[in-house]
């Protein structure tokens, strides 16, 4: 038995040490934003966050991950409550097919955690290790930029000092 | 091995018994009891009275609307959501057209079970057929529940309202649809005239409805039917041969078979699967069988760097789609250009995906196939079941852009499911898989000549090589799986798609004025890889030659390439968005034309018959490492009624994209005996380090005008913009695809110093 602590909730998972994350938070744990892509870490489908930082959950095996903070789409928010990501994604209508957006969503996440006043440049060189094949690009770094407007305005007047210099609040 | 053991015995069902009956509830109308599924929708009508988009296949008004005693109110579509939009385009429609609120409304998409046939979610369609259809339908459904509460309350029916699904009288009474509605009143067929609402009158068309699917993908919701986990689930694996040509001599599968977790191991001639409890036990058990499995004999493929010579080598039918030879003889100055394509891949995100889940009762199959009626064609006869023992439900799935693996994953998924029955078996293709085995968009060559005379164009030649666009199933033999059975299904012969929309040949006509031309589809049967169809076919290829022949001509003349085209082009709707596009671009603006730096144009009119797009777009070349960027992008469409312009313009912004990492970066990788594309490392697409700073699309709104197909139309003009603005930034034209780093570098040559192009 391993435990993972995911969104915040401790579960004792019954797999093999060297099961992928991504089988975990899909077939044990019934969280299904992030998906199978590539499995070789090339496209980012997969993509988590571990203690804040955003890894590729197919690569990952869950020895490395009992006291670690896992964060998933799950925990962004809910359908009835979306937080600031999934507001961002939803407002800029960024989704063709969907598939890349929560890896899209969790990486972009864990840069505006890190540097809330990310420049547009920033987003789009954070955002380069994940794919998209519809096209959504435009749409997905409008969202995060507003995202990030979002979290800015959540934490009151005094975040002003962090806004980004290139009209990210647009 | 013993052979695969099937559900119901090969003799009842040739016997045509009938003793099994389907759990589910089959739809009693007619178009569910249709055996053989139409290739194209409407090509067999029904009634001789001519019926507006997919009316003409199911003519029965509750084919597509149905109301409850309750109230609620179901829009049935035979077509799929594959992330183009369709689900909340489709419902705007019928929200408008009934007075219901788009949220009262529930939408069933393809299901062999509930929805009409309507073949392909694929060409575009799917608004010219389902939502015309639904439009209609719609229009008149609320026209008879109107008329029947006009003859309930005893007021005119013009005197009535509708809204909120009520209708209403001056007096102050109202009735639900839910109390007028009778059982027989919508099984009517349509009628040959709609009373549609006037588009003045709209609220829900023509606006930016949000997408209904979208809460859901952004918050972990079960959105795919890679997500699906139905009780009692397993999961399933299939090792593919290492050459698409080898053949399974033998295997140890008992050794797989004892490993813990597994509960079978498949096999029937070369196609090999492992059946597991969970999923990640049976990818270790899949490698472990793929690692015992021994292979004979490999495919012969052409040599992948000369793949051009090869296409113009092999045997092909000639036919001429258009000779105006015979009009005079053409005087002037004779241009000549060759452009070819290789092959290029879907490449979905999320590897194909399909669950089957096999009981007493016959077969049920989620998939993300664009035709769940050819499917169910196919598999029924693969596994030699009758049609209606199978049912096909589609669910969505990762981006398809066309013909992937969506179709060979679910035969995948049948053949597990029979393995073990009564226990759903998920199957999803490994990365590799949807690399190397998926049908790739084909390898394509285009000669155009032209004649120019005092700047007109006064001949035209355009000759086009491609295999088909569509090995799509219908016919087992084309189902990835039924190639390797141990009794082997052939792939039907591939046929040409007939003009005007055509294949390899799509867009090969020009919808520009031109006196005199000819243009021949040499359509090639061989295919040295398995290709299919990939979004716009052979549009992209015929668009990007005709497109960047047209600057040479125009840089020959000495015109301005808009000018040129406009000079050209009697078609209004064509011209206003040339002309849209050029001035939101600022096309005639005066430049600041800085060494390394380009721009350039493109357009058509997808197919000659749907929507019209145009390109214009800057893009920037750095000479040392030969990388192409696109900056920036301004597009402008035609859609006719354009529903959903926000669902337009994120189909356009999808196309402007996807068509510059064909061009910029593709091509399906491959050596005499194997395909070597197994994952992004040997396939690259476009990543957000190359996408363009802002790109901005116009839309040609056209309310009242029929819909014309969106979602293919701007892959053509985008690769042709794209090659435009190359040339302009270097001089150099580029007429292979694609134009990757090596390709500029060495087109540019080593010297700093500017050539003449």
């Amino acid at each position: 038995m391993i435990t993972l602590t995911v969104n915040g909730r401790s579960h004792e998972v019954d797999a093999d040490p060297a099961t992928p994350l991504l089988y975990v938070l899909r077939d044990d744990l019934g969280l299904h934003a992030a998906k199978y892509g590539c499995g070789f870490g090339q496209c980012g489908a997969c993509t988590v966050m571990v203690d804040g930082r955003a890894v590729f959950s197919c690569v990952t095996p869950i020895a490395a991950l009992p006291g670690r903070q896992i964060k998933t789409v799950e925990g962004l928010g809910t359908i009835e409550d979306p937080g600031p990501m999934q507001r961002g994604f939803i407002e800029a209508q960024a989704a063709q097919c969907g598939y890349c957006i929560p890896g899209m969503m969790m990486r972009a996440q864990a840069l505006l955690e890190q540097n809330p006043a990310a420049s547009e440049q920033d987003i789009r060189d954070h955002l380069a290790l994940n794919l998209c094949r519809c096209g959504t690009h435009m749409r997905i770094l409008d969202a995060v930029k507003r995202a990030a407007a979002l979290m800015r305005s959540a934490r009151g007047p005094d975040a002003g000092t962090t806004v980004a210099t290139d009209g990210a609040a647009r | 091995m013993s052979p695969l053991p099937h559900v119901v015995s090969r003799r009842s069902v040739v016997a045509g018994t009938g003793a099994l009956v389907l759990s589910f509830a089959l739809s009693r109308h007619a178009f569910a009891q249709q055996p053989q599924e139409p290739q194209n929708v409407g090509e067999e009508p029904r009634k001789p009275i001519p019926q507006p988009g997919s009316l003409k296949s199911a003519p029965r008004l509750d084919a597509w609307i149905r109301v409850d005693a309750d109230g609620r109110v179901t829009v049935f579509t035979g077509k799929a959501e594959l992330g183009q939009g369709i689900k909340t385009a489709l419902l705007q429609i019928a929200a408008e057209q009934l007075d219901v609120p788009v949220g009262a409304l529930t939408l069933v998409t393809a299901d062999t079970a509930r929805t009409a046939n309507e073949g392909y979610t694929a060409g575009s369609h799917s608004m010219q057929d389902s939502g015309t259809a639904i439009l209609h339908a719609s229009a008149q459904v609320r026209a008879l529940l109107v008329a029947a509460a006009a003859q309930r309350l005893g007021v005119p029916a013009e005197q009535l309202r509708t809204g909120d699904g009520r209708i209403s009288a001056p007096d102050g009474r109202s009735l639900g649809y839910g109390e007028v509605v009778t059982a027989e009143m919508l099984q009517a067929d349509a009628a040959p005239q709609s009373p549609l609402k006037d588009p003045a009158r709209r609220t829900v068309m023509g606006r930016p409805v949000r997408r209904v699917d979208i809460p859901a993908k952004v918050t972990g919701g079960e959105a795919y039917v890679q997500d699906m986990r139905l009780d009692g689930m397993v999961h399933g694996r299939i090792v593919r041969p290492p050459s698409p040509g080898a053949r399974l001599r033998d295997v140890d599968a008992a050794a797989v078979e004892r490993l813990p977790g597994v509960l079978e191991v498949v096999r029937n001639g070369s196609f090999l699967g492992v059946v597991a409890e969970r999923e990640w036990p049976c990818i270790q058990a899949m490698r472990r069988l793929a690692a015992l499995a021994q292979w004979e004999g490999h495919s012969d493929f052409p040599d992948a760097a000369t793949i051009d010579q090869t296409v113009l080598k092999l045997p092909s039918q000639n036919t001429d789609i258009l000779n105006t030879q015979h009009m005079g003889t053409p005087q002037g100055r004779r241009f000549e250009a060759s452009f070819t394509r290789p092959y290029q891949m879907h490449g979905s995100i999320g590897p194909s995906c399909a669950i089957a889940h096999a009981t007493a009762e016959g077969l049920t199959v989620w998939t993300h196939s664009q035709g769940v009626y050819p499917l169910r064609g196919a598999l029924a006869e693969m596994l030699q079941l009758a049609p209606d023992k199978i049912r096909c439900v589609h669910v969505e799935g990762s981006g398809c852009y066309g013909h992937n693996g969506a179709d060979d994953v679910a035969a995948d998924a049948a053949l597990l499911a029979l393995a073990v029955p009564n226990r759903p078996v998920r199957v999803q293709w490994m990365r590799e898989d949807e690399h190397r085995y998926e049908p790739y968009g084909p390898a394509m060559v285009a000669k155009l000549s032209a004649v120019l005379d005092q700047g007109r164009i006064v001949d035209w030649t355009h000759d086009v090589w491609s295999n088909t666009h569509s090995t799509r199933p219908g016919a087992a033999g084309n189902l990835l799986a039924a190639l390797y059975l141990q009794r082997p299904f052939m792939p039907p012969p591939p046929v040409p798609l007939p003009q005007p929309e055509g294949g390899g040949d799509r867009n090969a006509i020009p919808l520009y004025k031109l006196p005199r031309g000819r243009v021949t589809h040499h359509f090639i049967p061989d295919m040295p890889l398995r290709v299919s169809a990939l979004r716009s076919l052979g549009a992209y290829v015929n668009v990007f030659a005709i497109e960047t022949f047209m600057d040479e001509l125009a840089a020959a003349a000495g015109i301005d390439p808009v000018t040129f085209r406009l000079n050209h082009l009697e078609d209004s709707r064509g011209r206003d968005v040339i002309t849209t596009a050029a001035e939101k671009f600022g096309w005639s603006r005066p430049r600041d034309k800085r060494p390394g730096t380009g721009r350039g144009f493109g357009f058509a009119r997808y197919k000659n018959l749907g929507a019209y797009t145009a390109v214009a777009l800057d893009v920037t070349v750095d000479r040392d490492s030969g990388a192409v960027r696109v900056t920036r992008v301004v597009a402008a469409v035609d859609s006719g009624d354009a529903v959903n312009p926000d669902g337009i313009r994120n189909q356009i912004e999808g196309a402007i994209l996807q068509s510059t990492s064909w061009t910029l970066y593709e091509a399906v990788g491959f050596d005499r005996e194997t395909i070597t594309s197994r994952s992004w490392a040997d396939y690259p697409i476009l990543r957000f380090d190359g996408v363009p700073d802002p790109v901005e699309v116009h839309i040609l709104d056209r309310p009242g005008q029929p819909f014309l197909g969106t979602g293919e139309s701007g892959q053509g003009p985008t690769g042709a913009a794209i090659a435009n603005a190359v040339a302009d930034a270097t001089g150099v034209r580029l007429r292979d695809l694609p134009l990757n780093r090596e390709r500029v570098r060495t087109a540019l040559g080593p010297a700093p110093a500017a050539r003449a192009g």
